[in-house]
């Protein structure tokens, strides 16, 4: 059961960090994050480079280990409640010329419900198609990993995760490296992901989308500086907190006052 | 000489050959599948580590034994003490990753060369000593299966296959961690005890295979099959199966040629035969294999110069390149005087119009157009679908009004 001291925010969200602070070499990169992910939101990370964003997802997850803070999935310890998450790591973190083809890496999403005396089966192997097909994939599920673009490799993660039907899809950069097509069919599968119900947390880098992509934001920069929905939190005085004064004023009254002007403003270039 | 190889071959030489070659079968076959994950976890040196620290323990062993005794060599108390100082020397390695700035690599030489320097220390002493069965020590350098006891063939053949159900138990476990250990452990799998147990697996394979290779050896058996066979396959489960198969067939060449005459040492006869398998592999698998990038280059090379040759003809410019005329030849597209035939000039109507929808594809794709292969010589009709060439059609601009 949860603990009944819980907030009824904390019992609700799919993944709720308090407290959570990490270092590297002494030095915390991330250092005390509050963040309660609303259920059924689409939840953007934001914040310039090196202000630990991927850490605090790593560090969430139970990948990176913490210094302290608790992490809870619907009220209980993270470590009971793996089955509701699924991640989806950056791309450039493994080795693409690893002897697998496009349907091996998708079902290795299956992985854990599968004893070691079976062999895989026609069920298991329909439920990875059909992920596959959700990402616009089936049609390279006998390819070898390493032959796919960038945009591929990114939608072959996203299938894995898929698979795992879970309740909150954690994705560090999806958009990172890939083209402006696959953005798109990316961005339709995780809206139609929350419209079934389900909760997305994502590590973001494209200021200019937020609006379009997310509902939710949690600004930081080691320290979380805001969090709430798009309109409350992804203000100017936020922003010009998050980035240090990085952003010239043009930018940030592009980005806040008419979202959807257009061009494209890379966080961390000026 | 061949005679007796062939009975060896063929397990009549004998029943305690037989059982030798099996028990080296199945070993070499756990040591390929071992390997497999290790090599795809990229610590691939590990095993050279873990090797050469078994001496000390092993020659600590053989004293202890040879003062109690009467005799040094028993197996089962070698391989403790080889298995214990090759436990020692992982933890160090560990340790030293863990505690310092240097990399796995450097602790690894550190540690296998004090180890076996230590060990070699341990043996001079020995034969300085009236222990019996001395000369069964050198046996574990380089491996003999000659004089191998039935019950020691037994004892290897037995950890063989206990070490084989243990890969089959944690195969998944062990490719998830080699792909990707950050999602393994969002999924709920301790990658720090699959890691361990990795290394406990290999250690054991190690240590059972000191007699049958020698422990400078046994690396190979480790390293070897696993490469070979990811020459033959893309798919991580075929590749662990093909590793356990070449190794075995790696063994059993080995073991076998060994019998042939007296003396013969075990484990250089293996580690030679799994090396012909290796090349074997690399010059002909058909995926990744020598021949076959050269024919691909060769194939790539004429469709160049044809489709090179073709867009010449269709802009009405002359043709130097003597490859490239002749296989215009070949085809029938030009005659011997240069001149281009009328089945030739449809040909180049065809490459001209190809050329415009890959040139439209890529201005359109440029990510997908990026990861084709050959993107632009191979006929469009293959690459695409149906539908996504009549869309490409129906974009194209009119052609500019042919010469």
């Amino acid at each position: 059961m949860p603990d009944s001291r819980l907030g009824k925010a904390v019992i609700a969200s799919p993944l709720a960090i308090q407290g959570l602070t990490v270092s590297y070499d002494h030095r915390p990169v991330v250092h005390s994050v509050d963040f309660i992910t609303p259920p059924g939101s689409m939840s953007a990370i934001i914040g310039p480079n090196g202000a630990g964003k991927s850490t605090l997802l790593k560090a969430a997850l139970g990948i990176t280990r913490r210094l302290s803070g608790e992490v809870r999935v619907f009220g209980r310890p993270l470590e009971q409640e793996t089955r509701h998450l699924a991640f989806v790591p950056q791309r450039s973190s493994v080795d693409w010329d690893f002897p697998a083809r496009v349907i091996d890496v998708v079902g290795m999403g299956l992985y854990r419900d599968l004893r070691w005396w079976q062999f895989g089966s026609r069920q298991l192997r329909r439920r990875a198609m059909e992920s596959l097909a959700r990402v616009g994939m089936e049609g390279f599920a006998e390819r070898q990993i390493g032959q796919l673009s960038g945009g591929q490799q990114q939608r072959v993660f996203l299938a894995r995760a898929l698979v795992q039907e879970a309740d909150l899809t954690i994705l560090d950069e999806p958009f990172a490296g890939v083209d402006a097509a696959t953005e798109a069919a990316i961005i339709e599968v995780l809206k139609s992901l929350r419209d079934e119900g389900r909760t997305l947390l994502c590590v973001h880098h494209d200021l200019a989308t937020v609006r379009d992509y997310f509902d939710h934001v949690l600004l930081m920069n080691v320290r979380r500086i805001a969090a709430g929905p798009v309109d409350e939190a992804f203000t100017e005085e936020n922003l010009q907190a998050t980035y240090g004064g990085r952003l010239s004023p043009v930018q940030l009254a592009r980005l806040v006052e008419s979202p959807r002007a257009g061009r494209r403003v890379e966080a961390g270039q000026r | 000489m061949m005679e007796t190889w062939w009975r060896a071959l063929t397990f009549t030489l004998g029943y305690n050959t037989s059982l030798v070659t099996v028990g080296a079968m199945l070993l070499a076959a756990a040591a390929g599948m071992v390997g497999s994950f290790v090599l795809l976890r990229k610590r691939a040196l590990v095993s050279d580590a873990i090797s050469h620290s078994t001496l000390p323990g092993l020659a600590l062993a053989f004293l202890v034994m040879g003062v109690w005794q009467g005799d040094g060599r028993v197996l089962p108390a070698l391989l403790a003490g080889a298995a214990a100082s090759a436990a020692l020397g992982l933890w160090l390695v560990q340790r030293i990753g863990e505690r310092t700035r240097l990399g796995e690599d450097a602790a690894i030489g550190a540690v296998l060369s004090t180890f076996f320097a230590f060990g070699v220390v341990l043996i001079t002493v020995i034969q300085t000593l009236s222990v019996r069965g001395q000369s069964g020590l050198t046996g574990y350098l380089v491996g003999a299966t000659a004089g191998m006891l039935y019950s020691e063939a037994l004892l290897i053949a037995a950890c063989a296959v206990g070490l084989l159900l243990a890969l089959l138990v944690w195969r998944r476990d062990l490719l998830l961690l080699c792909f990707d250990a950050d999602f393994a452990r969002t999924q709920g799998f301790d990658t720090g005890r699959l890691d361990l147990l990795l290394l406990l697996l290999l250690m054991a394979v190690v240590v059972i295979g000191l007699k049958v290779t020698g422990l400078i050896l046994v690396v190979a058996l480790t390293i070897i099959p696993p490469v070979a066979a990811r020459f033959w396959t893309d798919q991580p489960m075929r590749m662990v199966a093909l590793a356990a198969l070449l190794g075995a067939l790696s063994g059993y060449l080995g073991v076998s040629l060994s019998s042939v005459r007296e003396g013969l040492p075990t484990g250089p006869l293996i580690v030679l035969a799994a090396f012909t398998l290796f090349l074997v592999s690399f010059l002909f698998s058909p995926r990744r294999g020598v021949l076959a990038s050269l024919l691909a280059y060769r194939r790539l090379r004429q469709r160049v110069h044809l489709r090179q040759g073709l867009l010449a003809l269709g802009r009405d410019e002359p043709i130097f390149d003597g490859l490239t005329l002749k296989l215009l030849q070949r085809r029938g597209h030009v005659r011997r005087d240069g001149v281009a035939t009328p089945a030739g000039l449809a040909a180049a109507r065809d490459a001209e119009h190809e050329e415009r929808l890959w040139a439209l594809y890529r201005r359109r794709y440029p990510d997908d157009a990026l990861h084709r292969e050959h993107a632009g010589l191979t006929p469009i009709g293959q690459v695409l679908s149906a539908d996504a060439i009549m869309a490409l059609e129906a974009e194209l601009p009119p052609a500019e009004t042919a010469r």
